[in-house]
């Protein structure tokens, strides 16, 4: 186990210094900074003086080393747009992006495991094809048409939930929902398909001529088995819904770190843009090993590769 | 082949009289199969593969696939009708009165909970006791079917166990409510020959020591004439011909089973030049509503009158078998 864990915490270590590296260059390979910090209408001199005062004179090698240097430390500069720290900039948006995140996810396990585990016990019934129905219109349904349809029903019409912001519990319901839509579809084949194997196998059988309960069968011996895929690829989602919930928070006006970076890069606020891709790619990072781990504790056989 | 009270005694543990199982209305795997086990006996099913010995015993359990049919004149286990009990009513029976070991024992343990929560369940469901006392129990058992160090092993799970491990597992998490009847599908098939000839000795002393009526599946005659008390010969869904084990030996009737018998070689009869027998064809998908006998067209003495209703002989106190031929056809084809 201790094995297991070690090695698991070294690859993730690797990736993260990837990650920083290349968000580091992918920044410097889109032009000119000092330029287009200065603008259209600077002069040669101008770009110079700003080109010295923002480091970017120095070999290239040394810029890279002084940013980690920063970044381990939490210091990812000032952000050229908003004049702020850009520490202090994630630091306001990341909780609101949590939030939804953490709220799309539960629905959607919500409704996808009941609805995977339904179909895989009616396999074949038509409680099976209309869940796969379901998950197929889902996965077909374009997000900010499903976030619109939402506001216009839920919020204009039956005036249950508000329709933009952050100000309480309330606003992340409607875009959780939306988000949750697209995460369902797959959570709920991969339960499904991952119950009717389990449901499927020898030691099913042997649990039913144990004379064990339906619910000690499905619950206890087939999902365990089933949920390993199911808990990696939630991670997988919950990492799409933190990173690439841009469409979303435009739609609800949730000012979260997916709208910060769309802002940033299109003002070329580098700072930001390099801290936000690090910090979600961290996130993303440490999904994976809670995923690795998790499996771990759900399959014996993982922590003894 | 029909249950009688007859020298064996007393009502039999299970009653299994003209079982019969279809799927999807295509195939009949059984066709009115009719076999019994009483306490302390140990009941041999042979046949080829396919020819429904596993799917008897999974009917008896009611442990069926979905889609399948299950139809018996009688199917009771201690004077209870297996029939008209419910699902849950059964699944009370099912690993508490009677046990069922598998074939597979790399696959037929859950690989995600230990051999102690796999073993103990069974008695909490069963009898509601106490995790402390159930675990006793547990160690207990292992250590009776011969697993050094059970404390250690019940912390273990089955991927860290070999396949006699886990096969021994399996028959002590069968044995934990003490059951009446154990049924066995191939226990040893998948097993070492080493490994098989003690796990067939722990069942016989088993059944020895706790008066266990064992239903065991297998299709290796060696493994029949060592641990059976009454043989049960399968073919294409029926029980062609069942008899005490050394009548059955001695005297096969069914010309199937003469074919079953004339396969394995006998140290000391058969010489090295003599051939070793082997049975033409392969065990046919009957459909239902089949009629006469299935094995004609495989066999050296069919005749035209096998196409019509075949009828069930008498060939001995307690051997029957399925045949048009004559019960003393053998001595008869000798003196010719």
């Amino acid at each position: 186990m201790t094995l297991f864990l070690l090695r698991r915490l070294a690859v993730a270590l690797l990736v993260a210094i990837t990650v920083l590296t290349l968000s580091f260059m992918l920044t410097r390979l889109s032009g000119d900074l000092a330029i287009s910090i200065a603008g259209p209408n600077a002069s040669q001199e101008d770009v110079e003086l700003i080109r010295r005062a923002y480091g970017l004179d120095r070999p290239l090698i040394l810029q890279y080393f002084d940013w980690i240097g920063r970044a381990v430390l939490g210091d990812f500069g000032t952000s050229y747009f908003f004049r702020e720290r850009v520490a202090d900039l994630i630091g306001q948006r990341l909780p609101i992006t949590i939030t939804l995140g953490l709220v799309g996810l539960a629905i959607a396990l919500a409704v996808a495991i009941p609805l995977g585990i339904a179909a895989a016990v009616q396999e074949g019934t038509w409680v099976d094809r209309t869940v796969m129905l379901v998950a197929l219109v889902g996965q077909a349904m374009p997000s900010f048409w499903l976030g619109l349809l939402l506001m216009i029903v839920l919020g204009l019409q039956l005036q249950l939930l508000p329709i933009s912001g952050t100000g309480s519990w309330e606003h992340y319901v409607m875009p959780g929902i939306v988000l949750a839509f697209s995460a369902i579809p797959a959570l709920m084949r991969l339960t499904r398909s991952g119950m009717v194997e389990a449901l499927s196998s020898d030691y099913i059988r042997t649990a039913r001529a144990k004379g064990l309960t339906r619910l000690s069968i499905l619950a206890k011996h087939a999902l365990r088995n089933a949920a390993i895929p199911v808990v990696s690829i939630a991670a997988v989602q919950l990492g799409f819904m933190l990173g690439g919930s841009i469409v979303i928070e435009t739609v609800f006006a949730l000012h979260g770190v997916g709208f910060l970076a769309w802002e940033s890069i299109s003002k070329n606020d580098f700072p930001v843009v390099q801290a936000v891709v690090l910090v979600l790619a961290l996130i993303y990072i440490a999904l994976t090993l809670l995923a690795d781990l998790l499996n771990a504790v759900l399959d014996p056989r993982l922590r003894t590769e | 082949m029909s249950a009688r009270s007859g020298p064996r005694g007393g009502e039999p543990l299970l009653d299994v009289r003209r079982l019969r199982v279809e799927f999807g209305g295509r195939t009949a795997a059984v066709r009115g199969a009719s076999l019994s086990v009483s306490k302390g006996e140990t009941h041999c099913l042979v046949g080829e593969s396919g020819c429904g010995k596993s799917v008897t015993a999974l009917a008896v359990m009611n442990l069926l696939a979905r889609g399948a049919r299950r139809q018996a004149e009688v199917l009771s286990f201690a004077g209870q009708d297996l029939l008209r009990l419910s699902d849950s009513r059964m699944s009370r029976l099912r690993g508490d009165r009677m046990a069922m070991i598998f074939q597979e024992p790399m696959t037929s343990l859950n690989p995600a909970y230990t051999v102690g929560s796999q073993m103990t369940e069974v008695l909490r469901r069963h009898r509601g006791t106490p995790r402390v006392q159930a675990v006793d129990r547990a160690a207990e058992l292992l250590g009776r079917v011969g697993i050094t160090a059970p404390g250690m092993r019940l912390g273990q799970y089955p991927h860290q166990l070999s396949g006699g491990l886990r096969q021994r597992v399996m028959i002590a998490m069968a044995l934990m409510c003490d059951p009446e009847l154990l049924v066995a599908d191939e226990p040893t098939t998948a097993l070492d020959v080493t490994v098989q000839a003690q796990i067939l000795r722990l069942l016989a002393m088993l059944q020895r020591d706790l008066g266990l009526g064992i239903l065991l599946i297998t299709h290796d005659l060696g493994i029949v004439a060592r641990v059976a008390d009454r043989v049960s010969v399968m073919y294409a869904g029926e029980v062609v011909e069942s008899a005490p084990t050394a009548e059955l030996f001695a005297a096969p009737r069914h010309p199937y089973t003469r074919g079953l018998l004339s396969c394995v070689p006998a140290p000391g009869k058969t010489r090295r030049e003599d051939p070793l027998g082997s049975i033409p064809g392969v065990v046919p998908r009957i459909p239902p509503g089949f009629q006469g006998c299935a094995f004609r067209d495989r066999c050296a003495h069919a005749a035209a009158s096998c196409a019509a209703a075949v009828p069930r002989r008498p060939a001995g106190p307690d051997h029957e078998f399925l045949c048009t031929l004559p019960a003393d056809w053998v001595r008869q084809e000798a003196a010719a």
